[in-house]
């Protein structure tokens, strides 16, 4: 029990001090997860708009698979993208692999289907009669598309909050395909794995007092878009 | 038809555009390799020796090094697929046969420290004062006490595994004899928190055994084989050519350079009163 | 009657959903300056013709005209709808400010921002929305969001403007004044309009001209008097409930109570038009009485006339009677008082309303 406190006190302390190294860890996950995360963003948004509003033979199946896609274990992603980076795997030419990029990559590719699958959802949600409604006022097909995104800003907001919230606190992807360099790719997950098993409980319950405060404020941006009521 | 191949066809070049804006930092790499990556082992790793080390090495030589710290078998399989340009590793079995198979060149004896047989301070299964570590494992699975393992191919692993068939005892899939799978500081933290047995290199004991107090005691230690013997190694370009040669022959340099190997014999003499590893570069074997 | 330009014109418009045709309109025009309103049960296909009409929906065949000139291209369909406006049942307002929403349609255009502005406080002004120009569309009224999406249709100052049972769910009172304000607008600035409803009465107060569609086919195209009062068969007779409909002018109207001179008789009834007024006197059949005898001693009712029985109809328990009393009349009678009256066609009778049966409802300027 005195172990917890006595990590809770130095963590404070460290965190009080601005110590440099968790400050750097933290940047880092931030660029690094919000990176992805404008990646997913452009990505879902775009791609996800146009499937919610174009009819296309296949079109359920193509969901489904971005549905499923939204609960692929971040793991598999991770091996999955590591044996493409690896230098004698397909992409190694570009000399990704254990680099910030590499994580980029990898943790778009677990954000992407979740801010797909909820822009799809958000935007086949919109009342049909809305579309015509903004057809009849005489906008074009581009004016169309942008008035239907605005309309559904909050829930794709929300989109793409959860996929910055999955990707963030993720550390099995992290891993593998960053390799927890020091100063290089040592984000705040990976780094409280490590300095648990080390047994730095002080640095480790710091570490994750930051990731927390992160989560925290997502989700307070969440609930506050939820509790939105909608136009007539 | 086409409306999905359409649809298909931009997500993946949106995909594929946006992985190409975010290469231009690997891009900038010269081309004379610049990275450097070395696979070590967890312990070497925890220990803080190579954060010391690590930064000296790249000032001196400007290869940016990238440290792997995973198990030592897996170290030695990223070193056998060529993933990896030079190895810091303790798992001498394993590691012959690695050379063996023409998958390393210039295998060269770094440092060493010792592994120690770590119990609960009322020893139930009275092992303190043992003349042997096999000695020892055979009255720990006589009187069935727990026994903690990393199970993770790494070189204590390893170690672990020779002193059992030493002392003639299969443990495994018996009750008391429990693998975890992780890195050494974890192991050792279970092993506290289960008052279990368990075997552990002196640097990590060490270190964790200061942050926190473990209640585990080193009940046997000294013995020859409980020597834990560190090479370098660099992997043979020649199954490999995309390895950055220059780059492990100088980190190899460096490591039994004298320089380092002093800084090597300072390494924790004002923590913990004594260092943690003793180099032997240039020593017989 | 003037020869006004066709403001538009469909022809051979035919939209088929699912191997099934539900519109067929082989010809149709619209006027300039007209009203019609399209009436007719669901499924009758009347949003689908508006829709039609707008390229909002695939039509299988025919062609749309508009001033003469056929639409054809994307590009001409865009440059129509940027001329009209469609106001549809749900006022489908954007999540922003009210100013945002009645300005979308000319942010659409590409309209300059001071003219914007000028436009949208004008027509914020004329549906009494100043006062809520900032307020967020999502916490308004029904009856605030509806005067929202009208502002933000005419805003756009059309040349023609559909709407699609805009009233829909709206309280009468709430209805009235929207109606009202509508109509002003729609007069004042001479745009034609195509209004899509259920309720006869709105469709009667204001329209010059009634489409009744069933089945995706016109069934009945005329005056609201010529539909409602000769429907042309069964269908529109049952659909429009065969109340009796009179053109009249209202010759005095002290206190509510009015004399309609209905050509050449005179009606009382109760109600608001005013003196030199055009009007619609409507009269339930079930509030016609018929008698044999003059009951002007014995009744209340002010309205007695004779008449004689031109037609007779069985409706389950009631029998309708069509009457001539020099304008048409329609009665219901049960058929004891049938049985009783020994009534059949050609007989001379009486027919007797009271003023507080005459409904009058003020007609449209034609």
């Amino acid at each position: 029990m005195d172990l917890i406190l006595e990590g809770l006190v130095k963590a404070f302390q460290l965190l009080a001090s601005l110590d440099p190294e968790v400050l750097g860890i933290a940047m880092l996950s931030l660029k690094v997860s919000g990176l992805a995360t404008l990646v997913s963003l452009v990505i879902g948004i775009g791609c996800g708009t146009l499937i919610a509003l174009t009819r296309f033979p296949g079109k359920k199946v193509l969901v489904s698979l971005v549905n499923t896609g939204m609960g692929l274990p971040p793991v598999v992603v991770g091996l999955f993208v590591s044996i493409l980076l690896w230098r004698n795997g397909p992409l190694g030419f570009m000399e990704l692999l254990y680099t910030p990029a590499a994580i980029i990559i990898a943790q778009s590719v677990i954000a992407t289907p979740i801010v797909m699958g909820i822009t799809i959802a958000a935007m086949q949600q919109l009342p049909a009669s809305l579309r015509l409604q903004i057809l009849a006022l005489g906008a074009t097909r581009t004016q169309l598309v942008w008035m239907l995104i605005k309309e559904a800003r909050l829930p794709l907001m929300a989109g793409v909050m959860a996929g910055f919230g999955g990707v963030i606190s993720e550390v099995g992807a992290s891993i593998m395909v960053g390799g927890n360099v020091k100063g290089y790719t040592r984000v705040l997950t990976t780094a409280t794995v490590m300095e648990t098993g080390r047994g730095n409980f002080d640095i480790a319950i710091a570490l994750s007092l930051i990731l927390l405060l992160f989560c925290f404020v997502i989700n307070y941006i969440l609930t506050h878009i939820q509790q939105r009521e909608r136009p007539r | 038809m086409k409306q999905l191949q359409r649809v298909l066809f931009v997500m993946l070049s949106c995909f594929i555009l946006s992985a190409i804006a975010l290469v231009p930092s690997s891009w900038s790499a010269q081309p004379q390799q610049k990275n450097l990556i070395l696979a070590t082992t967890t312990s070497t790793q925890d220990s803080g020796l190579l954060d010391v080390l690590i930064p000296i090495f790249e000032k001196q030589t400007g290869y940016f090094v990238k440290t792997i710290s995973v198990g030592s078998g897996q170290a030695m399989k990223m070193g056998e697929k060529g993933e990896a340009d030079v190895l810091l590793v303790h798992s001498p079995e394993a590691e012959k046969a690695f050379m063996g198979q023409g998958f390393g060149v210039n295998r060269k004896l770094v440092m060493h420290n010792d592994f120690l047989l770590l119990g609960p301070a009322n020893d139930p299964a009275k092992i303190r004062g043992s003349k042997s570590a096999a000695e020892a494992l055979k009255k720990i699975a006589q009187s069935g006490s727990l026994f903690l393992s990393r199970g993770d191919n790494s070189g204590t692993h390893a170690k672990e595994k020779g002193l059992w068939k030493v002392a003639g005892i299969a443990p495994e899939g018996q009750k008391w004899f429990q693998e975890t799978g992780l890195g050494m500081g974890e192991t050792l933290n279970v092993a506290a928190e289960k008052h279990g047995y368990l075997i552990a290199d002196r640097g990590t004991y060490l270190a964790l055994n200061k942050k926190r107090h473990l209640g585990l005691e080193i009940l046997v230690s000294g013995e020859p084989k409980l020597l834990n013997i560190y090479h370098v190694i660099e992997v043979n370009p020649a199954k490999w050519p995309k390895v950055n040669t220059p780059g492990a022959k100088a980190f190899s340099d460096f490591m039994v350079s004298a320089p380092t190997q002093t800084l090597i014999s300072h390494f924790g003499t004002k923590e913990f009163g004594s260092p943690l590893f003793f180099p032997d570069a240039g020593k017989p074997e | 009657m003037n020869q006004s330009a066709n403001v538009l014109e469909l022809q051979d418009l035919t939209v088929s959903r699912g191997g099934v045709r539900i519109l067929e309109i082989p010809s149709f025009a619209l006027r300039e300056n007209e009203f019609v309103s399209l009436i007719g049960p669901n499924g009758a296909g009347k949003s689908t013709l508006l829709l039609a009409i707008m390229g909002l929906i695939q039509s299988e065949s025919g062609s749309v005209w508009h001033r003469g000139v056929e639409i054809q291209s994307d590009a001409s369909r865009l440059a129509f709808r940027r001329k009209i406006a469609m106001v549809l049942q749900e006022p489908l307002l954007f999540d922003s400010t009210v100013y945002e929403n009645v300005a979308s349609g000319l942010k659409i255009r590409g309209v300059g921002r001071a003219e914007t502005r000028d436009r949208v406080l004008h027509y914020l002004e004329r549906f009494k929305l100043s006062d809520l120009a900032r307020r967020s569309a999502r916490k308004l009224s029904g009856g605030e969001a509806r005067r929202v999406s009208l502002a933000r249709a005419f805003a756009v100052e059309p040349e023609i403007i559909f709407f699609d049972e805009p009233f829909a769910n709206l309280d009468a009172p709430t209805r009235q004044s929207l109606t009202e304000d509508m109509d002003r607008i729609i007069r004042d600035q001479g745009i034609a309009a195509i209004l899509v409803t259920h309720d006869q009465s709105e469709a009667l107060r204001l329209s010059s001209r009634v489409v009744v569609l069933n089945g995706g086919k016109v069934v009945q195209d005329g005056s609201p008097a010529a539909v409602m009062n000769a429907p042309v068969n069964e269908f529109v007779a049952n659909f429009v409930g065969m109340e009796t409909i009179l053109e009249g002018v209202v010759l005095s109207n002290l206190e509510l109570q009015m004399a309609v001179r209905v050509g050449e008789h005179e009606i009382d009834a109760i109600g608001s038009p005013l003196q030199g007024e055009a009007v619609y006197c409507c009269i339930r059949p079930e509030n016609v009485t018929v008698s044999l005898r003059d009951p002007a001693h014995t009744t209340s009712a002010r309205n007695v006339f004779p008449a004689r029985i031109v037609e007779i109809a069985s409706l389950g328990p009631f029998l309708r009677l069509r009457l001539d009393c020099g304008f048409p009349l329609t009665s219901f009678v049960t058929r004891e008082s049938f049985a009783t009256l020994g009534l059949s066609q050609g007989t001379r009778v009486y027919a007797s309303f009271k003023a507080t049966s005459v409904h009058p409802i003020g007609k449209r300027g034609g």
